[in-house]
This record gives structure tokens, C-alpha cells and sequence, in this order.
């Protein structure tokens, strides 16, 4: 972590520039072992997975040792509840205002997705979402393709940075849309922070490299052996790219520049 | 518009049999290396060719389940509010040639009922009914619904199959999720199987998905009764309802479920009973198929099983399980239940036995937006 470089976001500055989830553990009880080995100060939960009392259960209780997700987040952590489950604009708007009456704060990740075999997000309806959201005070990450377009409407609409996806969810496949993010970091003025796809630490890393703003690392932290240790892993990758990029990558020659040729092509001018 | 019965006529029995006849150890290779599996692949999977390769398709669904579901395994329960039924189905035991007492609870038992579920941390629950219209009618079955909503995340059934309009209906009293079972995609067969009643009708209940899906249903699960024909002829018809669902409703959560019949259940010999090696070979090809796709087991199963299919695809289960109408609360009519139930496990023996696997039960796993805030 670097305090000399704080990542401010929604009016707050942060420490650490690597999210998480909450998703795919063996146990929410690991969570706390994992945020803290991981350094991240913010950590993403589904509305969809949050208890909230049934209004008329008669007093119905969890089932015994079933505490619910929440009660595993660290008090420290900002919270950024996610609209999972929402399938159009109207759907995220009410997850967003349900999570921020159930007190899970102003921050909230637009997750739009009608196709549930690829889980590939709706850039028109998130940025319609984005929209409304922002107009009530929320801090507006819209979880996007990595789409120029679908960015630039998103920031229009309010958002306090994109979230485009490295690779399909949930796949660990890295960053396949690299030259995208590649577009979006050089051409938006948000932040850009890489969600979904991300598998392993040098992937987070390379993405920090490039320039994005922060990472959001869920099923490849859960998803491990030992998710601890992987959380850890990947706190000190995302560090350490943000680092590379803070200085300045040396030149690389390419092939172009590669070799001095014997008989320039300018060689008329000497 | 099309209809799976429509796109069922691609793959005739015939076909499938060739299919699995003519697949080869090579092919089955090459589709355990592939990242989306067509039909044929899938059929591939579930030939003899495939068989002496569980383990290797174990490893590959085992890699799936753990990328897309993680180590978190949805529990829900069922609610049977009426077992009344006009059906004749042959192995089922709400038959209604069977002379036994039957219960039909009213709005205020089911709700009782339900309550006294949600008391013991059920969030998720499936009502389900006998086949009886006259008395456990689209509108009684939505009364209760609207009635227990307030007492759980989400509300699914398991009933007869219904109009568009009917499911509607349901979907704007609080129900999120329906499962419907083919019992068998042989047109044939599943005639003889259901002599009389409404549940004669094979197209209306095959397209009921469909219908459902037209009107709103947000989650949707399919199921043969494995061992009433030949396993890869529903094995795989059923895997290619969930695939065209998906297709074709890409927005709704399309999961799978695999009973399979007991040899002597029903009034018959059961023809195909299923052995373990055949059910293993079934999950860990549905999951290669349909990476994405919920796969229940119920409580059919026995505790040894379920446990040994959770790394295998599994990802929802029930729990605290009783077939028979009432019981918890209103008067135990004693009557029997649909089905003998193998694993009796109660929520919290089964939430102990999942995080004594490395598993994290998940009691609520849904929020409906179209009712938040």
C-alpha cells in the first residue's frame, strides 16, 4: 500500500488499489482472513446473497451457526453492494435503492446481464442505470464491456469510473480484452478499473501496468487452493504494477529499431 | 413461434442412438477440451465410449463447477400443499387410483406451514401440488404464493403444467422460479405412462417451460425421471432442453435436475434403473455441456451420494425434505408422500455436512428487483 499515491474515488481515498469479492468461498468466515492478507479497503456483495429480516417471519432467525454474508465484512471495508440478479435498468435502479436502505452506503456496482450463459453485461441498460443512480446521489461503478462507447455514456451519466471486464466472468482468463482497456484508459478521464477475467496476480499486475486505476479479483482469489495466501498474492501484484507504472516503464526497442542496418535507408544523407 | 417440441424433431430417437453408437474414445477426448459444447458433443459424453473415462470427466466438471459456482451450494425445501391428484401417473404415489387419505391445505395451513419453514432459516421454498384444478386451481396455488412471499427470498413451484396467462398469474403473486419435470421426452412411452388425467397431454407439459418463461418466470429448472427409458435418450433430451432454454431465454436461470427412479417404485418394473456409475456419467456431462446451469439433486438421493456429487456439478440441494401434504404445524394426516425420501438430513445437519466438505450452504441466493424498493 502507498499512501503517497491515494486512489480517491466517490470523495474517498484509498489505500489499496485491489477490490474484492464475496462470491465462491468455501466459507464466508474466510473473508476477514482474506481482506486482510489482500490489503483491499473495498469488497463487493450481492443483494441477492444479503439477509435482510422478512418483515412479517414472526421473528424467523437464521438457521443455526448461518450467520449471513455481512456479519463477515470487516468494519473497515467500504462496502460496494452489486445488482446481480438485474436483468434491465429498472431492476439495478431498485437492487441499488434496496441495498442503500438495507444501510450498505451510497456505492453501488451496475451489473446488468440478460444472458446468463455468458453473463456478458448490457452496456445500453447500465448506462441508463448509471444515469438514474447518479442523479441520487450514489457513487455509480458500472460494471461494462470494454466498449469506448458504452464508457463514454456511462461517464456522462454520472459515473465515478468503468469497470470493464478483462474476460468473460468468472473464467480466469486474463486480460483478453487488453487492447480495449488499452483505449479506454488512454481516452477516459475515469478511472478505469479492470472487473472480471482476471486468474492470476501477473495479470492484475500487467493490467496495473497499463494504467488502470484498480482491480477486482473474486473467483481467482476464492477459487484457490489457498485463498488467503492468493489474496496476498495478488494485493502485492496490484502494488507492485502500480509501482511499475508510477515510474515509468524504460523504452523497449522493438524491431523496428532493432538492429542498425548496414546500408540505411538515409544513408543518401551523410 | 418455435417450440423445443419443434426443435426436438432435429434429434429423433434414431438419431441419438447412432450418435452414441458411433462415438469414440478419441471424440470424447477431443469434447473434454473443448470450451462450448454443441448437442452432439454432448452426446458424445454420455455414450459408452465415455464411460470408462469418468474420472477424466469428473476433473473437467469438478474444474467448471469451481469456476462458476465456487464452493457455494444453494438449499431450499419443499412445500406440498395438496396432494389431491386426477392423474393416474404410474409411479407416483398421489396416483389417484391409490385409496389412501388425501389433505389439501388451505391458504392459512400453507401459510402456517410455510411459516414454521422460514422459522427454521429456509429462505428459499417450492410449493407443490397434486394435479387437481378444481381445488388446487392457478388462483389458489397464487394465493398462497402472495401469502408466503413476505416469509422467504424466493418462491418457486413445482406443479401441473399452465397457460401463459396462468403462469403470469403466479409470477405476479411473488413466484421467481418453476420446475417441470418431462418424466420422459418418448412421446410413446410417456403415454403409456400417464393413462389418464391432464397430464396425458406430452406437448403441453414439454412446451410448459416455454409458456412460463413468455410470462416472466425468472429461474426455470428441467427433469426426466431417469430410468423410465433408456439413459442416454432422456439423459439427453433433458441437457438439450436446459441448452435451448438458454438459447432461447438467455435471461433466465435454467438449472437441471436428475432424479432418478427407484427399481421397484411405481406399479411396474422400473425398465432402465440408473446405477451410480450411469448418474455420475449424466452430472459430469451435463456440467461440461452446460457450464452455467444449476444441477439439483433431491433428496431421492442418499446423503453418501449427494455428498460425492457436489464436486462433481451439484450446486443445489434441498433439505429438511417431507413428500407428505401438512404435518409441520396443521395435523399430520399421516398420509404417505409422493416418493420415499433417502437423505432426511434436516437444514442443520445438511449446512454442517457442506461446511464439513469445504462447502458454504447458501440459504439465500436471490433478491427479487422487480419487488425491491
Amino acid at each position: 500500500m502507498n499512501a503517497n499515491d491515494p486512489f480517491v474515488l466517490g470523495g474517498v481515498s484509498l489505500t489499496s488499489r485491489l477490490f474484492i469479492g464475496t462470491g465462491k468461498y468455501g466459507a464466508d468466515s474466510l473473508i476477514p482472513a482474506v481482506a486482510e492478507a489482500s490489503g483491499s479497503q473495498v469488497i463487493t456483495v450481492a443483494m441477492r446473497r444479503v439477509d435482510k429480516p422478512a418483515p412479517q417471519s414472526g421473528g424467523s432467525a437464521p438457521a443455526q451457526g448461518s450467520p449471513g454474508i455481512m456479519s463477515h465484512i470487516p468494519g473497515h471495508m467500504r462496502l460496494l453492494p452489486n445488482t446481480s440478479g438485474a436483468r434491465n435498468a429498472e431492476e439495478a435502479v431498485r437492487l441499488a435503492r434496496l441495498a442503500r436502505a438495507a444501510g450498505c452506503g451510497d456505492w453501488i456496482k451496475i451489473e446488468v446481464i440478460s444472458d446468463t450463459r455468458h453473463l456478458l453485461p448490457d452496456g445500453y441498460e447500465t448506462a441508463k442505470a448509471t444515469e438514474i443512480l447518479a442523479k441520487e446521489g450514489f457513487t455509480v461503478l458500472p460494471y461494462i464491456n470494454a466498449d469506448l462507447y458504452v464508457a463514454r455514456a456511462c461517464a456522462e451519466a454520472g459515473a465515478a469510473a468503468v469497470m470493464p471486464l478483462g474476460a468473460p466472468i468468472g473464467t480466469n482468463r486474463g486480460l483478453r480484452t487488453k487492447e480495449m482497456i488499452a483505449i479506454l484508459i488512454e481516452e477516459m478521464d475515469l478511472p478505469v478499473i479492470v472487473d472480471a477475467g482476471i486468474g492470476r496476480p501477473s495479470q492484475a499486475c500487467e493490467a496495473m501496468e497499463m494504467g488502470a486505476a484498480a482491480c477486482l479479483v473474486n473467483t481467482a482469489i476464492a477459487s484457490a487452493n489457498d485463498p488467503v495466501v492468493m489474496a496476498r498474492a495478488f494485493g502485492e501484484a496490484v502494488q507492485a504494477g502500480r509501482n511499475a507504472w508510477l515510474a515509468g516503464a524504460g523504452f523497449v526497442r522493438g524491431m523496428a529499431g532493432g538492429a542498425e542496418a548496414s546500408s540505411p535507408l538515409t544513408g543518401f544523407l551523410r | 413461434m418455435k417450440t423445443f417440441q419443434d426443435f426436438l424433431q432435429n434429434w429423433p430417437a434414431q438419431r441419438r442412438a447412432e450418435a452414441v453408437e458411433k462415438a469414440t474414445e478419441e471424440q470424447v477426448f477431443s469434447v473434454l477440451n473443448k470450451n462450448n459444447l454443441q448437442p452432439e458433443d454432448f452426446l458424445t459424453l454420455l455414450s459408452p465410449a465415455a464411460s470408462p473415462h469418468l474420472e477424466r470427466m469428473a476433473r473437467r466438471a469438478h474444474e467448471l463447477t469451481l469456476r462458476f459456482f465456487g464452493r457455494a451450494v444453494h438449499i431450499f425445501t419443499p412445500l406440498y400443499i395438496s396432494d389431491v391428484c386426477t392423474n393416474q401417473c404410474r409411479y407416483c404415489g398421489f396416483n389417484a387410483k391409490n385409496k389412501q387419505p388425501r389433505h389439501h391445505l388451505s391458504v392459512d395451513e400453507a401459510a402456517a406451514e410455510a411459516r414454521a419453514i422460514a422459522d427454521l432459516g429456509f429462505q428459499h421454498i417450492l410449493l407443490l401440488t397434486g394435479d387437481a384444478r378444481h381445488l388446487s386451481s392457478p388462483q389458489y396455488i397464487a394465493d398462497v404464493a402472495r401469502r408466503i412471499k413476505p416469509l422467504f427470498a424466493s418462491v418457486g413451484i413445482e406443479v401441473y403444467s399452465l397457460t401463459t396467462d396462468e403462469y403470469a398469474l403466479l409470477v405476479d403473486a411473488g413466484v421467481d422460479s418453476m420446475t417441470m419435470f418431462q418424466e420422459t421426452y418418448n412421446p410413446e412411452l410417456y403415454a403409456w405412462l400417464h393413462p389418464a388425467g391432464p397430464k396425458r397431454d406430452y406437448a403441453f407439459r414439454l412446451n410448459a417451460p416455454q409458456r412460463a418463461a413468455e410470462a416472466g418466470m425468472r429461474s426455470m429448472g428441467v427433469g426426466a425421471l431417469l430410468g423410465l427409458e433408456s439413459f442416454e435418450q432422456d439423459a439427453f433430451a433433458t441437457g438439450l432442453h436446459g441448452w435451448w432454454l438458454q438459447r432461447n431465454y438467455p435471461g433466465m436461470d435454467v438449472s437441471v435436475s436428475i432424479p432418478r427412479i427407484c427399481p421397484h417404485e411405481g406399479s411396474f418394473d422400473v425398465p432402465h434403473a440408473l446405477d451410480d456409475r450411469h448418474l455420475v456419467q449424466y452430472v459430469t456431462a451435463l456440467r461440461c455441456f452446460l457450464p452455467r446451469a444449476g444441477i439439483t439433486c433431491s433428496s431421492r438421493e442418499s446423503a453418501f451420494m449427494r455428498d460425492h456429487l457436489l464436486p462433481l456439478g451439484v450446486t443445489r440441494v434441498s433439505a429438511g425434505v417431507s413428500t407428505a401434504v401438512g404435518g409441520r404445524v396443521t395435523e399430520d394426516a399421516h398420509n404417505p408422500g409422493q416418493f420415499e425420501i433417502t437423505d432426511g438430513r434436516s437444514l442443520d445437519e445438511m449446512t454442517a455436512a457442506l461446511r464439513g466438505m469445504g462447502y458454504q450452504p447458501v440459504l439465500k441466493d436471490w433478491e427479487n428487483p422487480a419487488s425491491a424498493c
